[in-house]
C-alpha cells in the first residue's frame, strides 16, 4: 500500500445559476495512492470535470463548494486561501487542459510560458529556467527545442502544442498530474503519441495522473483504476478489470454494451442507453439513472441507493446490487 | 449488384493565394477513384485534413470538381444541373448544433427540401410528410412546432437526419453524424442509420475518424491520407489483413476498450505530423512517417492497384511488407 494523495470525502458542489440549484457533484469521494492513475469516465456534464479541477482549488464561477473535504498531498484543498493555492498549482498538481489550441498564450513565446512555471515556483534565475525549459522541451520528444523556445504557439501543430502543454504542466515535477481530455481535439496517431509520452514520463518521474476522458478505449489502455460518473455521481468505481469484465452498475453495463470494438470479429448489433442524459436542473428524486435504465424498479425512482462493496476497491450505487445483498443475507440468516 | 456511384479521378484544388502567375493550391482531394454499390455503405476515414469531408462533398457537387467524373446511376453528373439529383442524394452534417437554423422551427427545416422540389401538393399533405419524417427518426409530431435550441444533440442530430430523409433520397452522403454526440447517445444514432438503411434500401458513404464505428457500420472501408485513398478494401479485410503502412498504424493506434486486448496488442506509433497539404512530400504522400520507405518512394507515385479481389492499396513495398 502506497501512501494516500488525494482523499475527496462527500464532496457536494453546486452552480448556483439564475435558473436554479444545479447539483454539479452530489457525494463525490475519492482515493488515490501515489502512482495510481485513475480514469474518470463518463458523458458531459455529468462532473468529470469539476471533480478534478475542485482538487486544484479551481471552482468556476458561479460554482460553491456545499460540503465535504478535498485533502491533497497534506493540504486541505478547500480551507486554503487563494494564495496559498497558488503555491501548489503548477507545482505539486498540474493540469492539460483538452484544447492545446486554445490553452497557450498566443502572444508569448513557448519559452517564455514554459519559464514563467519555472521562475514563479522555484529559485532557478533566468538563465538556470531557461536551461531547464530545454531540458523539458527535449523531454516530451520535441526536435530542436532551442528553436521552439523562440517559436509562437501558432506556429506549431496541435500535437506539438499538446506536448509543450505537457512540458508546462512538468517543469515543477509534479506529484500529480490531471489530464482533462487531452486527446479529444487530436488524431488518432497523434493520441497515440501523446499517450504513450504520459506513461513514459510517468514512468520517469514516478507521478500520478488522473485521466478525464469519454473514451473507454483510453482508460482501458492506461489506468488502473476507472471511476465512472454519471450526473454528478460516481455509480461505480473499480480496477480496470472491474470495470471492464465485471461491471455492476446498469449504466457501466450499457455503456459498454453500446461502444463497437473494432477487433469484434463478427457483427453485433449495438445496444444503446436509451433516453437522454439527465437534466441536472431537475434531478430525479432517486438514482439519477433510473429513467433510463433497463431495470429500473419502484425504489430506484424514490431514493438514492447506498454504496454496495463487491470488493475492497469495486463499489457501485445500484438498488439491484442492495437487493442481492439483502437477499444473500436472508439466505443466511 | 448494381454500382450507385462511380468516382472516377476525383480531384479538387482550392486556391489558396500565390500570385496570379504563379497560384498556390491545396490538393485536398488528389485522384481518387472508388465505386459504391446499390445499399451498400462505404467508410471513409483518416486524419483531420486528409480530404475525407471534401471528397464527399464535391461528390454532391458542393465543391465543383477541378477535374475528374462523378457518375451516378449511370449519368455523368460533373457537369449537368443538379436539382434533379439533389432530391436523390443528401447529407447530414457533422455538427448538429450548427447545421439547424435557430430561427426555424423544426417543421420548417424539415419542410423546407419537400417545398424546394415540390413533393407536396397541399399543406396537409405536407404537414403529414414532415410529421412522418419525424416519426421515422424517434421523434413526434409535437416537435415540429420548437426550434432547434430546445433539443439535445442527439435529437437534433435527428431533426438533420429527418431533414435528409424528407426527400426520399436513395443516397446520403454521412459527415461525421455521431462524433459530436455523447457515448451514450452515438449508439442510438448508429442503429437508426442502420435501420433506416435496411427499411429504405439507402446508400451510404460513411465519413468518420472513429475506425470502432466506422467499422461496425461499413461494408468496405477507404482510408484517406493527405488527400489521396491509400487502401480500399472490404470492413473486415481492412481490420484484420490491412497491407498499407499507414492503414496498419491507424488501426494499432485505436485505443481498444478492452483492458486484456490492449495490453497485449502490438502498437506501431509513428513519428511526426501529417505534413501540410500545402507542401506534400513528392511520391508517395507518406514517405516522411513511413518506416519502409526507400528511393523509389521519394520518386514514384505508388499506383493505387487491385492486389486481391476488392482490395485496393497504394504503395510500391506491399509484397515486401506483408
Amino acid at each position: 500500500m502506497g501512501k494516500t494523495l488525494v482523499d475527496i470525502k462527500n464532496l457536494r458542489l453546486s452552480f448556483f445559476t439564475p435558473a436554479g440549484e444545479v447539483k454539479a457533484l452530489n457525494d463525490i469521494s475519492i482515493k488515490m495512492e501515489e502512482g495510481d492513475v485513475l480514469g474518470i469516465v463518463g458523458e458531459s456534464g455529468s462532473g468529470k470535470s469539476v471533480t478534478a479541477y475542485s482538487l486544484m482549488g479551481l471552482v468556476p464561477y458561479p460554482g460553491r463548494i456545499i460540503g465535504g473535504t478535498i485533502d491533497f498531498n497534506g493540504h486541505r484543498i478547500n480551507e486554503m486561501t487563494e494564495e496559498q493555492l497558488r503555491d501548489i498549482r503548477g507545482n505539486e498538481v498540474s493540469i492539460i487542459f483538452q484544447d492545446p489550441m486554445t490553452s497557450l498564450n498566443p502572444v508569448y513565446t513557448i519559452g517564455n510560458q514554459i519559464m514563467e512555471v519555472i521562475l514563479l515556483h522555484t529559485d532557478k534565475d533566468k538563465k538556470q529556467a531557461c536551461e531547464r525549459a530545454v531540458e523539458l522541451l527535449t523531454l516530451v520528444g520535441i526536435n530542436e527545442p532551442a528553436k521552439r523556445m523562440k517559436q509562437y504557439p501558432h506556429e506549431l501543430s496541435g500535437g506539438m502544442r499538446q506536448r509543450v502543454m505537457i512540458a508546462i504542466a512538468l517543469a515543477c515535477e509534479p506529484k500529480l498530474l490531471i489530464a482533462d481530455e487531452p486527446t479529444t481535439a487530436l488524431d488518432v496517431t497523434i493520441q497515440a503519441q501523446i499517450l504513450e509520452l504520459m506513461m513514459e514520463l510517468k514512468r520517469k518521474i514516478g507521478m500520478s495522473i488522473i485521466m478525464i476522458t469519454h473514451d473507454l478505449g483510453i482508460v482501458a489502455n492506461m489506468c488502473q483504476k476507472i471511476a465512472v460518473m454519471y450526473a454528478g455521481k460516481i455509480v461505480e468505481y473499480g480496477t480496470t478489470d472491474d470495470i471492464f469484465y465485471n461491471p455492476r452498475h446498469e449504466y457501466t453495463k450499457g455503456l459498454l454494451r453500446s461502444i463497437p470494438k473494432l477487433t469484434d470479429k463478427e457483427r453485433k448489433r449495438l445496444v444503446p442507453i436509451e433516453g437522454t442524459p439527465v437534466d441536472l436542473l431537475n434531478p430525479p428524486a432517486g438514482c439519477p439513472f433510473a429513467p433510463r435504465c433497463s431495470s429500473c424498479m419502484k425504489v430506484c425512482l424514490k431514493r438514492m441507493p447506498e454504496y454496495t462493496h463487491i470488493s475492497e476497491d469495486h463499489y457501485s450505487a445500484c438498488w439491484l446490487l442492495q437487493k442481492e445483498e439483502f437477499e444473500k443475507r436472508g439466505e443466511r440468516a | 449488384m448494381s454500382r450507385l456511384l462511380e468516382v472516377n479521378n476525383l480531384k479538387q484544388y482550392f486556391r489558396v493565394g500565390g500570385s496570379i502567375f504563379r497560384p498556390k493550391y491545396v490538393k485536398a482531394v488528389d485522384d481518387v477513384t472508388f465505386h459504391i454499390d446499390k445499399g451498400e455503405t462505404l467508410g471513409l476515414v483518416g486524419e483531420s485534413g486528409c480530404g475525407k469531408t471534401t471528397t464527399g462533398r464535391t461528390i454532391l457537387r458542393l465543391h465543383e470538381p477541378t477535374d475528374g467524373q462523378i457518375i451516378y446511376d449511370g449519368t455523368d453528373i460533373t457537369k449537368v444541373d443538379m436539382m434533379p439529383y439533389r432530391r436523390r442524394m443528401q447529407i447530414v452534417f457533422q455538427d448538429p448544433y450548427a447545421s439547424l437554423n435557430p430561427r426555424m422551427t423544426v417543421g420548417d427545416i424539415v419542410g423546407e427540401a419537400i417545398d424546394i422540389h415540390k413533393l407536396a401538393s397541399d399543406k396537409h399533405e405536407r404537414k403529414e410528410r414532415i410529421y412522418t419524417m419525424l416519426e421515422r427518426v424517434g421523434l413526434n409530431s409535437e416537435h415540429a412546432n420548437r426550434y432547434p435550441h430546445e433539443f439535445s444533440g442527439g435529437q437534433r442530430q435527428r431533426i438533420g437526419i429527418a431533414r435528409a430523409l424528407a426527400v426520399d433520397p436513395e443516397f446520403i452522403v454521412c459527415d461525421e453524424p455521431i462524433s459530436a454526440l455523447d457515448v451514450s447517445i452515438q449508439a442510438q444514432v448508429v442503429n437508426m442509420f442502420e435501420e433506416l438503411q435496411q427499411d429504405l434500401g439507402l446508400t451510404y458513404l460513411f465519413i468518420a475518424h472513429d475506425l470502432n464505428v466506422v467499422k461496425h457500420i461499413s461494408n468496405r472501408i477507404g482510408v484517406m491520407y493527405l488527400g489521396k485513398l491509400v487502401e480500399l478494401a472490404d470492413s473486415y479485410e481492412l481490420t484484420f489483413h490491412n497491407l498499407h503502412p499507414y492503414t496498419k498504424s491507424l488501426i494499432s493506434a485505436i485505443p481498444i476498450p478492452d483492458p486484456v486486448e490492449s495490453r497485449t496488442k502490438k502498437r506501431i506509433v509513428l513519428e511526426g505530423d501529417v505534413p501540410s497539404p500545402l507542401d506534400p512530400p513528392t511520391g508517395c504522400r507518406f514517405r516522411t512517417r513511413c518506416p519502409y520507405a526507400t528511393e523509389i518512394c521519394a520518386e514514384q507515385e505508388p499506383e493505387f492497384r487491385e492486389i486481391s479481389k476488392g482490395h485496393h492499396v497504394a504503395c510500391h513495398h506491399v509484397e515486401k511488407i506483408n
